[in-house]
């Protein structure tokens, strides 16, 4: 099997605001003048609470909402609407139920009317790589929640994405469901090398597998600690706990949501 | 072990039937025995021997009745869709016309039939009609209801993809939306059938409700029910019709 490698895409954010008008015809600031630059093939995560403006973020990113202010360039070109080497996965897998597996991961191949009957033997590769050859024939509705996330991520690759964006994907996953997909896309990452920007609640899942970490927090959303994350890898989630570096970068971040009272000590 | 599990199973799935027959049964045995003349009440075998006998009459008149529902359903469809498609993608038309359906549908059609009649004549056109502005209200509600139940997070992701609206609508909305249009379609095409027939007594010289009011004028009360028969025939075979359309077109998310 030739093994598949993808190309990540630098990322440069310049004074990007986003500024939303509530019914009572008010200003709130969701992002406020942020400026983050991602090098090819980095893993940033993004943690912080409901609101801090992570999920504005991620829409930017994608193109589905425009910015109010600033500037954002993939590989060097600005963007204002969704760019081809941006994938999205988005916390809820969003199959669709009358598409077989495969025909779900060649959607994007089919709304860019490229040759879908060329990406077939990708999209059984990737199936493969994420543990569900000869799936490709199956419904949703036969696979369990963690698979139908799988599916979501090769849906999300077959595209070759140089930024691969990921909003909260394991949030709707039971506890060992998620373990199992975090080690596994530690490992698909590693193999493929995109740049990925992964939005999360989960504070140990962003140190885990981020090679920096941004702590974000509301009113008015901003950068209040980028992180760098420097743990050998391949990571091991059972172990983690057994590496007083971890433990050091949890604690910062900690530190950050205690400051702020977002996380209450008692 | 296998065996008498298989019961339960197996009374289950023949419930209907053997309900069914066994009122049928009832019916049958209880006329003669409780002194109501065949006249007033046929049994169900002297229905079922006339329906065999009068296969040729009741399938010409069938045919009418069978071709006013079908063109009035058609046009519900014709009318219904771009109309729901309308008010999905306009607020304005949506506010401007729903009052306005709403007030049309608190009308009861049956009561517009004599004055289609007075404007379209004795032929099959007032039938057509009555067909048409009885089943277009669900076909407009059921569309209109399944592209707005639709996940907006799923048009976020095609059109993180780069979807156009045109694609978007094709790839996810429709699909999304084909249980609900079938659903509507099946209620429509029960009131389709309706439609016509009362149309039919109104005024006509063709037609099962016509059949049936000829039976009537001349006391023949097993024509009567042979038509009834023919005329829910006719609209179960219509419902199926549809139901297998629907399973080749969709996928259902229950089936194994």
């Amino acid at each position: 099997m030739n093994a598949i490698v993808q190309t990540g895409a630098a990322v440069d954010i310049s004074r990007l605001s986003k500024i939303y008008k509530t019914r009572e015809d008010e200003d709130v600031v969701a992002l406020d003048k942020i400026d983050l630059k991602f090098e090819p093939g980095t893993f940033v995560a993004v943690v912080g609470p409901s609101g801090c403006g992570k999920s504005t973020l991620l829409s930017l990113l994608a193109g589905l909402i425009g910015a109010s202010t600033g500037t954002i360039a993939i590989d060097g070109e600005a963007i204002s609407k969704p760019h081809p080497k941006i994938g999205v996965v988005f916390q809820s897998d969003l199959l669709l139920y009358w598409r077989t597996v495969l025909e779900n991961i060649l959607l994007p191949i089919e709304i860019k009317r490229l040759d879908v009957a060329r990406y077939r033997g990708r999209a059984e590769e990737l199936l493969a790589q994420v543990g569900l050859e000869g799936f490709g024939n199956k419904y949703p509705s036969e696979l369990s929640g963690g698979m139908r996330q799988r599916v979501a991520i090769c849906r999300a690759l077959i595209q070759e994405p140089g930024l691969l964006l990921m909003d909260e994907p394991f949030g709707a996953l039971d506890a060992l469901t998620r373990e199992q997909m975090i080690m596994d896309l530690q490992s698909m990452w590693m193999r493929l090398g995109n740049t990925v920007l992964f939005i999360t609640h989960g504070i140990d899942e962003a140190v885990f597998l981020a090679d920096r970490v941004l702590v974000m927090s509301p009113r008015p959303g901003r950068v209040d600690l980028d992180l760098n994350i420097d743990m050998p890898r391949p990571r091991q989630w059972s172990r983690i706990h057994e590496n007083k570096d971890y433990h050091g970068y949890v604690r910062k971040i900690r530190d950050i949501f205690e400051a702020k009272g977002i996380l209450v000590a008692h | 072990m296998r065996r008498k599990k298989s019961r339960g199973p197996w009374l289950e799935r023949y419930s209907a039937v053997i309900l069914a027959t066994v009122l049928l049964a009832a019916w049958q045995v209880l006329v003669p025995l409780s002194g109501l003349s065949e006249f007033v009440l046929p049994t169900p075998v002297a229905i079922a021997t006339r329906i065999v006998n009068e296969l040729p009459l009741l399938a010409t008149h069938a045919y009418v009745t069978l071709f006013e529902v079908v063109s009035g359903f058609a046009m519900g469809v014709l009318v219904g869709i771009p109309l729901a498609l309308a008010i999905f993608y306009s607020r304005a038309f949506e506010r401007a016309i729903y009052p306005i359906l709403v007030a049309l549908q608190t009308v009861p059609k049956v009561a517009l039939a004599p004055l289609l009649v007075l404007y379209l004549g004795y032929g099959w056109a007032p039938k057509i009609t009555l067909a048409f502005l009885i089943s277009f209200f669900p076909i407009v509600i059921s569309t209109v209801v399944g592209l707005q139940a639709l996940d907006k997070n799923l048009v976020n992701l095609v059109r993180s993809m780069g979807a156009s609206e045109w694609q978007t609508f094709f790839k996810v909305r429709l699909p999304a939306a084909l249980p609900n249009i079938f659903g509507g379609f099946k209620v429509a095409v029960s009131l389709a059938v309706i439609g016509a027939v009362i149309g039919e007594y109104v005024a006509a010289e063709r037609g099962l409700g016509y059949l049936q009011l000829q039976a009537n004028s001349l006391f023949d009360t097993t024509l009567n029910f042979a038509t009834v028969v023919a005329i829910s025939g006719l609209g179960v075979m219509l419902y199926f019709v549809i139901d297998f359309v629907e399973s080749r077109v969709t996928y259902k998310r229950d089936t194994k």
